[in-house]
């Protein structure tokens, strides 16, 4: 399922906690090679992580994590200004409509399906909460991604080479991309809304500690 | 609508005091037609700070109890950063219901809506408007000035920034060059496609760095956003037009070294 977690309410599913920072590990360290500080645990978070973003999270059948997002709003502190303003200007974006998307990451078997599916979820932050664009920083490999679910970012800078190109980009969603992306995330609009309920909806908190 | 809310966002930039403040959000409290609208900041050290349109006893009540410990709009908002309707907070402790039945008691309307704005250095602050009403009607309120009421609540902030006396210089807040371009077109009157295809990038691009200016700006709206950068000298058109007209498509005025 689709979860939507800040940072504070990782505690409470502290499997899926664990594999997201040790699939951030595998995809950012060991598979990009980025100079990303791992931890004794094995977890890869940085200082944005202790900034308390909101998480958009697949949680596989077995609990474990299947790919992830994290999300900040750009008024604050954001990754991007604060280390890719030099390959683009568009990382001095301050806006509440504007949210920041990093560490976009697929655990080493998830599919594109994944993908899809967390877009969906950022698609679904864009619908609730009025967000119009999210700037994000991705890797090579993710631009493919993003084309194949239908979700291409406009790419606004780059910096290196092959496996170590890093991009900025902005995502601008409509309503015409939404069913788009839910087609190919294979998901109804219902469910869709559904795991958007269970965290965002009525009496959310009530329902989880009953 | 839009236009009394333009001129009271306005009149809010021009203002120098709380008591300013406290003007502006009884007006916007007015021309909402809600029962109360309130700024509240709170400090890590739990100070708190605002302004608003609940009764002074009630402000006086929730001080004095220590109130920030147990609201459930505070609890559940704080570090957050998305806006929260109030019934899906956790009311279901003794505590949060005695508290909510004493709020309603002094006027606090049975719905909400809360705006958590997280500002530089850890800031935390709530913009808030409260009425009573039906849940259809609070949906068809909220969803209608959702948008509206998330750049008010920032502006409320920027002057909450503005005030505090331990802020530090926010460079932040300052035009980025592409800012500056599109503004600069579109004050010489450039339409958004051609601005757009000038600075070569698409029209959500431009509209993100529009936005963005609009943000830094604190202007509603983006003639309010051209009038303001041209009345603060962060754009020229005397001096770029001839650059532009002889040049474009596809170069770029010179830019005054920032």
């Amino acid at each position: 399922m689709l979860r939507y977690l800040f940072g504070d309410e990782l505690n409470d599913h502290p499997q899926l906690r664990d594999t997201m920072f040790r699939d951030r590990t595998t995809q950012f360290r060991d598979r990009l090679g980025w100079e990303v500080s791992v931890d004794a645990d094995g977890f890869e978070r940085d200082e944005y992580d202790d900034l308390n973003p909101l998480y958009v999270i697949w949680q596989r059948p077995d609990g474990r994590h299947g790919g992830s997002a994290r999300f900040l709003p750009t008024i604050g502190s954001t990754m991007v200004e604060d280390h890719f303003s030099h390959i683009a200007d568009i990382a001095h974006l301050k806006s509440p409509f504007i949210w920041e998307c990093t560490r976009f990451c697929l655990s080493p078997d998830a599919d594109s399906q994944v993908a899809g599916l967390l877009m969906l979820g950022g698609g679904e932050l864009m619908r609730g909460f009025s967000v119009e664009h999210f700037l994000g920083v991705f890797d090579a490999r993710m631009i493919r991604i993003y084309r194949m679910i239908g979700a291409s970012p406009e790419v606004l800078g780059s910096q290196g080479e092959g496996r170590d190109r890093i991009s900025v980009g902005l995502w601008s969603f409509t309503m015409e991309d939404r069913d788009q992306v839910l087609q190919r995330a294979g998901v109804s609009s219902e469910l869709s809304e559904h795991w958007f309920e269970q965290h965002f909806g009525q009496n959310s908190l009530t329902a989880l500690t009953a | 609508m839009p236009q009394k809310l333009n001129s009271l966002l306005e009149e809010l930039e021009q203002a120098t005091s709380l008591d300013d403040l406290q003007r502006h959000i009884t007006a916007l409290r007015d021309l909402y037609r809600v029962d109360h609208i309130v700024y509240h900041w709170v400090s890590s050290e739990g100070e708190q700070y605002g302004c608003g349109t609940y009764s002074r006893e009630w402000a006086r009540i929730y001080v004095e109890r220590d109130y920030l410990r147990i609201d459930p709009v505070v609890i559940g908002c704080f570090q957050r950063f998305h806006p929260v309707d109030w019934k899906r907070l956790d009311w279901s402790s003794k505590a949060a219901r005695a508290f909510q039945k004493e709020a309603l008691e002094h006027g606090v309307g049975n719905q909400g809506y809360s705006i958590p704005i997280r500002g530089p250095n850890g800031q935390f602050a709530l913009f808030t408007v409260s009425t009573q009403c039906s849940d259809d009607e609070w949906e068809t309120f909220t969803e209608k000035h959702r948008r509206e009421l998330i750049l008010v609540a920032n502006v409320f902030n920027q002057k909450g920034l503005e005030f505090e006396e331990t802020r530090l210089p926010e460079a932040s807040k300052s035009l980025s060059p592409r800012e500056v371009d599109a503004l600069t077109f579109l004050a010489m009157g450039y339409s958004r496609a051609q601005v757009a295809d000038t600075l070569s990038i698409s029209e959500h691009t431009l509209r993100a760095y529009i936005e963005s200016a609009r943000f830094k700006l604190n202007a509603l709206n983006t003639t309010h956003a051209v009038a303001r950068a041209m009345s603060q000298g962060l754009i020229v058109i005397g001096a770029t037009a001839p650059n532009a007209l002889g040049g474009w498509p596809g170069r770029l005025p010179e830019r005054r070294a920032s």
